[in-house]
């Protein structure tokens, strides 16, 4: 709508610096009275960065769709979940080949056929399963995004944001259910313990798993090869343009239909490798990882600015750190309500985000 | 004039297209439909009296109470333009308050478990409506800022906020102001005891008696239970109709046509989206008391995102701005893909003997390859719940494509307290026999 | 302007407007004055800033600097609801119908204060009958209006299905509902018949007469020379002059401005 008085945009920048001056405050005088230790904090910010990690990937994705076809797509989360089970698959597969059953290890030994202690896969112990369990995660993400563009959006183009809304809302539906009606509601060990370094730090010890390690590396790969594909690549130029001014890049030549396509390719491929990750990370996965880290994608989203790559990623660190941090003054059941309350809060001040262009 | 693109009269004898142009007609149709053919399914299912009484009854139940929940839908966005996907954690604060409110105080917990504020069912009753009324405020704040989707995803947030707040094991039971009051936690909580089963355990037990032989004795209290829902599905429709037609609700269309356009002609349009938010929160308080809670006990897995998802495609298949279009497209959802399932499956089982048992999709495609579709089969109609999802999800995705006004989406319900239509119509036909325009 | 509490003839005083977009200028330090009563014409060529300027005077952009006041009270940077229930009422170039909503309710939705505009009093049995009584009033006020036009034919039509011609006459006549004390009309007359156009001047004139003020933006010279009493010309964000008819058309500067653009 229209401008309103720039007044109250003050009030609230102040009101957030007194607010992290006080949480900075407090965090000094809880490392001196004992109640919090720098190993602690030292534990929540490596946790917040993996967290973080994934949630900006997955944003990467949303960001970039969210921008070029102007709609929030709700399916996002059941890409990521769909892709996870795909790559957990073909990772147990391969971890236990000639020892069970191919259905039952492809589906998770689902209904109790296969437990994760038989087949053994962790980082160390199987790292071929598990790089080749990405790489068909990002495949199937890529895929599923591709397919799912054809069969719905393509012939919704000019529909208007809400309605494409909607319809991603159904996308999701049928996608997490279609998990449901293949694994059921059954949530899966996937992993055994494996290596992990432990730090000391005053007061304690921080301990670093391999996965968080793995997914550190997998994300500076990640997300070099997409800074050099949007600087140095013909496409990337193309979609920076594209997402600039969709009828202006039609005029000049540049195919849309093809951007639009490789754009999903790329969101989808993210989409797998995040989910992977995230199962990774947490040792276990459902029909439903996806759709609870959804909001919190969209919070680092948000957080960052539509459109920008980059602020997807780090609005994904941010809502990692906060969720995370936070849980030096939160009660842990509520780490995530504190996320959608910054996201909130952005949305009411800041909506174009931290990299965002001009307001909504 | 306009043409009235409905599907159904296109199809109707000329004779009957009359009787049709009646709400009413239209509603008690469908449902007559709809009735039909649960009975024949019971039919075919052997059901007895009571057996048949019990289906009809779960079947209504289900369709006024996602009646009421469209009818809400609708108000927000098919008539102010606010889009709502946060719809069951109203419900839930609803009906958490007002469990919070009636439960028994600490002492005098017949059953030992959570205490509350003791207060009367009545008096709790109107607290949960308040308390969802006042959560719709607080959540329809950011509307006046936001554009449609970002407002979507912050109710979105608000709901998961609420949810996240019940399941939360520091509020399961707690201390506050020297009374002791929870949530119950992940665990969830015992409600109310519903006044009218009460009623036929007591005074009214001679009735039960009396017909017993027969029906099942329960049918008489669950019968009367959603004949008194039916009431209330009416007095909601009654309080929307009042809404809508009047220059509020003339305003609120103005809203969702365009909302610059409305505040360039000295609408106070902020002020207005709220109170429209606020009235229908406060009503989905009321839905969550008599739904889930009238089933006596809640837990934070009721109030998941799914089931605001199937009240929207009640809304969406009725079309988003049309009253009747809400409850027709819930009694075509209920009847069909929310229980249709479950009576397919019992009809084939019934009817077509399937050997062959696969508890898991893989082990079902391993007898598919040997040959035996009965493995696959079984399972898939095992799965009511999934299909029920994945049925509407594609329904919802070929509406939008196809039909997205859905059936009645594209009607003229005027917005206005008189009946403008008549009055124009007098005017216009007087100023043809005047001899016509100058 | 004038703060000697005498009697004060100017409704509306725009004073030094100055807005920019990133790097544009699009208003320099726009002043002028509309007295009351009279039809005033806005004239100027593309890009003058005219629409910037109605939008800055209607709420919709706030200015970076500048002040505007209206029978004597300072509005600038309040809302546009606000503006408009000060009597202040624009219309828009792009007309803005409400194309889901049938002519009459687009009409009934204009008057303020409608006092079924408050939920509670539309619901409630008693006060329903009252909201009831005035909303006879508003409809025979908008089909007086929908005959004054000749659309009352239309009155049952969609909005949305008009043609351009008759959503702007729709345009003007729900914005008459709201009896504004002062009128923008953004380009009223474009796509409307010059039949239809000199009716349609004539009954502004009229109501003009009985006291209501006109602030015209429109590019048929013709018309603005031969029915405004006073013009007010903008050329790149500025006002060049004010004045009558006469003057604005003899001045050089006039001319020199317009012939710098493709003007018909």
């Amino acid at each position: 709508m229209w401008e309103r008085l720039p007044f109250s945009e003050y009030v609230v920048k102040a009101a957030v610096i007194v607010f992290g001056l006080t949480v900075l405050f407090d965090m000094f005088r809880q490392l001196t009275t004992g109640e919090l230790t720098i190993a602690l904090i030292a534990s929540y910010l490596w946790r917040g960065l993996s967290y973080g990690l994934i949630i900006g990937l997955a944003g990467v994705g949303l960001s970039l769709t969210y921008d070029l076809l102007d709609f929030a797509n709700f399916a996002h989360g059941d890409y990521i979940t769909l892709s996870a089970f795909a790559g957990w698959g073909v990772a147990y597969l391969i971890a236990g080949f000639n020892q069970f059953k191919p259905g039952s290890l492809l589906f998770l030994g689902v209904g109790g056929a296969v437990y994760p202690r038989d087949v053994g896969v962790s980082v160390t112990s199987a790292p071929v399963a598990i790089l080749f369990g990405l790489m068909v995660a990002a495949l199937a993400g890529a895929l599923l995004a591709i397919a799912l563009d054809s069969a719905v959006y393509k012939s919704m183009r000019g529909a208007g944001n809400i309605t494409l809304l909607i319809a991603s809302v159904g996308v999701a539906f049928v996608l997490r259910y279609t998990a449901v009606y293949l694994f059921t509601q059954q949530t899966f060990g996937l992993t055994i313990d494996s290596w992990s370094y432990e730090v000391s730090l005053p007061g304690g010890t921080v301990t670093i798993t391999s996965a968080s390690v793995l997914l550190l590396f997998v994300s500076v790969f990640i997300m070099l090869g997409v800074h050099l594909l949007l600087t140095r690549t013909k496409l990337g130029k193309s979609m920076r343009a594209m997402a600039a001014n969709q009828q202006l890049a039609r005029v000049t030549g540049i195919p849309s239909e093809k951007i639009i396509r490789r754009t999903w390719l790329i969101g989808g491929a993210l989409a797998g490798v995040a989910g992977f990750m995230i199962a990774l990370l947490q040792g276990t996965i459902n029909y439903q990882i996806g759709w609870t880290l959804l909001l919190l994608v969209f919070a680092g989203v948000i957080m960052g600015g539509i459109g920008s790559v980059y602020g997807a990623i780090v609005g994904g660190i941010l809502v990692g750190l906060i969720t995370r941090v936070s849980l030096i003054w939160i009660p842990a059941s509520f780490t995530e309500a504190t996320g959608f309350a910054v996201m909130i809060l952005i949305l009411l001040t800041r909506p174009a985000g931290i990299f965002g262009g001009d307001a909504a | 004039m306009s043409v009235q693109d409905d599907p159904i009269a296109n199809r109707l004898p000329d004779s009957l297209v009359g009787y049709w142009e009646s709400d009413l007609v239209k509603i008690g149709a469908t449902l007559a439909a709809v009735y039909l053919l649960y009975l024949i399914a019971g039919l075919l299912l052997g059901y007895g009296l009571s057996g048949q009484l019990n289906s009809l009854r779960r079947l209504t139940f289900l369709i006024v109470l996602y009646s009421i929940g469209a009818l809400v839908v609708n108000l927000h966005w098919g008539y102010s333009g606010l889009f709502n996907i946060g719809v069951v954690g109203f419900m839930a604060v609803g009906v958490y308050t007002t469990t919070i409110l009636t439960r028994p105080v600490a002492g005098q917990n017949p059953t030992g478990t959570l205490s509350g504020l003791g207060l009367p069912l009545p008096v709790a009753i109107v607290g949960g409506v308040l308390a969802a009324a006042l959560v719709g405020y607080i959540a329809a704040l950011p509307s006046l800022r936001l554009r449609d989707d970002y407002f979507a995803i912050v109710t979105l947030a608000f709901a998961e906020i609420i949810r996240i707040a019940v399941k939360a094991s520091e509020l399961q039971e707690f201390t506050i102001f020297g009374a002791t009051i929870g949530t119950g936690g992940g665990r969830g909580i015992r409600t109310y005891p519903n006044p009218i089963n009460q009623f036929f355990e007591g005074t009214g037990a001679p009735i039960v008696d009396a017909v017993s032989s027969t029906i099942d004795g329960p049918l008489v209290s669950g019968w009367t239970f959603v004949l008194t829902l039916t009431l209330v599905l009416v007095c909601v429709l009654w309080l929307i109709i009042r809404i809508v037609e009047s220059p509020f609700g003339r305003v609120l269309k103005g809203i969702r046509d365009d909302e610059e356009a409305t505040t360039a002609l000295g609408k106070n349009t902020g002020s207005l989206k709220i109170r429209s938010f606020m009235i229908g929160c406060g009503i989905l308080g009321f839905l969550g008391i008599i739904w889930q809670g009238s089933q006596g006990y809640i837990s934070p897995g009721l109030f998941v995102p799914q089931l605001t998802f199937f009240i929207w495609i009640a809304v969406i298949i009725g079309g988003a701005g049309s009253n009747t279009g809400s409850i027709i497209g819930s009694i075509l959802f209920v009847g069909t893909i929310y229980l249709g399932p479950g009576y397919v499956r019992r009809l084939i089982e019934k009817f077509i003997s399937l050997s062959g048992q696969a508890t898991n999709f893989p082990d079902a495609l391993g007898m598919l390859a040997g040959g035996d579709v009965s493995g696959i089969l079984l399972y898939t109609l095992d799965q009511t719940s999934a299909l029920r999802v994945i049925l509407t999800g594609i329904l919802l995705i070929w509406l939008l494509k196809r039909r997205p006004d859905g059936l009645f989406g594209n009607r003229r319900e005027m917005a206005s307290s008189i009946d403008i239509e008549s009055r124009v119509r007098d005017r216009q036909s007087s100023d043809a026999t005047d001899g016509g325009r100058e | 302007m004038s703060d000697l509490g005498g009697v004060d003839t100017q409704l509306l005083e725009v004073e030094s407007l100055h807005k920019s977009f990133g790097g544009i200028t699009a208003l320099g330090g726009v002043t002028f004055e509309v007295e009351s009563g009279t039809l005033t014409g806005l004239i100027g060529p593309n890009g003058a800033g005219k629409s910037t300027t109605f939008n800055i005077i209607g709420g919709m952009l706030q200015a970076d600097s500048g002040a505007i006041q209206f029978g004597g009270e300072d509005i600038t940077g309040e809302s546009p609801d606000y503006i408009a229930r000060k009597g202040l009422v624009r219309t828009f170039q792009m007309s803005r119908e409400f194309q889901n909503m049938t002519v009459i309710e687009n009409m009934m939705i204009a008057p303020t204060s409608q006092r079924g505009e408050s939920a509670i009093q539309s619901i409630t049995p008693g006060l329903r009958e009252d909201v009831s009584e005035q909303e006879e009033d508003i409809f025979e006020k908008a089909w007086e209006m929908l005959e004054l036009f000749d659309i009352d034919h239309l009155a049952l039509e969609n909005a949305g299905a008009l043609s351009g011609g008759q959503r702007k006459l729709l345009e003007l006549a729900r914005a008459l509902m709201l009896e504004p004390e002062m009128l923008l009309l953004d380009e009223p007359f474009a796509g409307v018949n010059p039949t239809l156009e000199k009716k349609l001047i004539n009954r502004i004139e009229r109501l003009r007469d009985k006291g209501q003020t006109f602030l015209l933006v429109e590019h048929d010279m013709d018309m603005i020379m031969d029915h405004c009493e006073q013009v007010i010309v903008m050329h790149q964000g500025d006002t060049l002059l004010t004045g009558t008819p006469e003057e604005v058309q003899s001045e050089e500067r006039v001319i020199e401005a317009y012939l710098g653009e493709n003007v018909e």
